[in-house]
């Protein structure tokens, strides 16, 4: 890093982020190979982007979709596969009501279609697998951290990693036959017989922080606007430092 | 361009204050930090313009709503692809703070720095001539906390994150400087009108 004039931001992008600028600014021709059904409201979506620069767990792309007469909608979306998939990645997308791109993609889209992607972006929210991390996602927020709990496991890396995931019912956790003893789930509306029902709380993260790894944890909390200010309150609260906790809103 | 088989998207109206690529957002203001919102009050506020001027200052919170007042009406555009149409911001012209502190000839960019840390580049040109205002109030009440109160710079020809929230300071410099998400891979000076998003649009 050069010596810059100005105050260093506090957040530091994370070690080994290869943003490539170049990669970015191109749109590439992803192909849908498959579709899986997570929950009755989510699915993901595998393509082949044969010139897919690679990504690191927590980034995100751009996804165009263009209509006949020329318009075109884009949107963004966390990518959910580990890296090391080469020329693949996947996506989860929830099906939001009469929802332009994600309706397209739960009611039109088969194997064989193809859409425009860019990307990878933002460095900011990545995690290379260096440091603990403490990862707190809701609902579809929990697609960038399922990239870091599957490089986890596929490196079988031994840095910490735990996963808080909050989800309205059982039936609505996305990825939960993946989830191990890295997991804990908190379910807001019903939960599964002896489980309370209830959103994140101070007493979730209490242990998670006890823990104290060397180096302490790296927060990443990812959802609805709502949830991430709900959730990085709980974390300040807790005593996290603010500048180590990333946050990824969809909105 | 490769049309996708059987999208069609929304019906749509041609908007010409709509840049390319975005979507009215109507009432929503989506809110897009990387970072924890902080608990700054109008208290511990302040605002320094320093680097390359005649005058370094700072003005805390009643120094700087002393100054004249300034509106800005008219339309933002974020990045993330929303647009919003005929908002109304209060607050304070950039060019009444430069007025203060004099910018020298050598200065040609600026970084412009929050209070959480954040940070972010233009050139100077985008700052001056009524172009961009430190913000305080929004639709006539105080801007609310998520979206930069009790103060944020506000550059609403470019896009959004140029005007960064919980404003601190601004530096002037001879050279340019990439902030935050310029460092992330954004376009170092985001044009919506020319879709500039990322490095290399
Ligand atoms: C960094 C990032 C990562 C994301 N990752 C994921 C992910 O992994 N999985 C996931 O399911 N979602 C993710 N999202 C949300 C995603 O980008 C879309 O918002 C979501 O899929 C809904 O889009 P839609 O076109 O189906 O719905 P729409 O209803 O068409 O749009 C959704 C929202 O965007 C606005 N909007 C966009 N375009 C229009 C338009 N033309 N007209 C009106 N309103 C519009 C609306 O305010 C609406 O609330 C992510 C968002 C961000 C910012």
């Amino acid at each position: 890093m050069t010596e810059t004039s100005t105050p260093r931001t506090r957040f530091a992008v994370p070690g080994r982020i290869a943003v490539s600028n170049r990669a970015a600014a191109r749109w590439q021709t992803a192909t849908l190979t498959e579709i899986r059904r997570e929950t009755p409201r989510a699915a993901s979506f595998r393509f082949a982007v044969p010139a897919w620069a690679g990504h690191l767990p927590g980034q995100h792309l751009m996804l165009r979709l263009t209509a006949p007469d020329g318009y075109t909608a884009q949107r963004h979306y966390s990518i959910s596969s580990a890296p090391d998939d080469s020329g693949h990645l996947e996506l989860t997308l929830d099906h939001v009501d009469g929802g332009e791109v994600s309706g397209w993609f739960h009611t039109r889209a088969r194997p064989g279609d193809e859409v425009a992607v860019r990307g990878p972006l933002s460095g900011f929210f990545a995690w290379p697998g260096d440091r603990p991390a403490l990862l707190v996602g809701a609902g579809s927020g929990v697609v960038p951290l399922m990239s870091m709990v599957r490089l986890h496991r596929a490196r079988g890396l031994t840095v910490p990693l735990r996963l808080l995931v909050s989800a309205r019912s059982p039936e609505e956790l996305i990825y939960a036959r993946e989830y191990g003893a890295e997991t804990l789930p908190v379910f807001t509306r019903e939960a599964p017989p002896g489980v309370p029902v209830g959103r994140l709380a101070a007493a979730h993260l209490a242990p998670v922080l006890a823990e104290r790894p060397a180096g302490g944890w790296e927060a990443y909390v990812c959802g609805s606007n709502a949830f991430a200010e709900h959730a990085s309150r709980l974390l300040v609260a807790a005593g996290q430092p603010v500048d180590r906790i990333r946050i990824e809103r969809f909105g | 361009m490769n049309v996708t088989r059987d999208f069609t998207g929304r019906a749509r109206v041609h908007n010409p204050g709509l840049p390319p690529g975005q979507y009215d957002a109507g009432d929503d203001w989506p809110v897009l930090s990387a970072e924890v919102t902080p608990d700054l009050t109008a208290a511990d506020w302040s605002f320094r313009v320093d680097g390359l001027v005649e005058r370094p200052r700072a003005w805390d919170w009643d120094e700087a709503r002393a100054l004249p007042g300034s509106e800005y009406a008219g339309d933002i555009h974020c990045v993330t692809s929303w647009s919003k149409f005929g908002v109304r911001f209060g607050g304070v012209s950039l060019d009444a703070f430069l007025d203060v502190v004099r910018p020298l000839p050598t200065a040609t960019h600026a970084v412009a720095y929050a209070h959480t840390g954040y940070t972010t580049n233009l050139p100077l040109a985008d700052l001056t001539g009524g172009r961009a205002w430190i913000a305080f109030e929004y639709g006539g009440r105080p801007l609310p906390p998520e979206h930069g109160g009790p103060a944020r710079l506000l550059v609403p020809h470019l896009y959004f994150w140029k005007s960064a929230k919980w404003i601190a300071g601004i530096r002037l410099l001879d050279h340019d400087e990439p902030g935050f998400w310029e460092q992330n891979g954004y376009h170092a000076r985001g044009n919506p009108w020319r879709e500039q998003r990322y490095a290399g649009d």
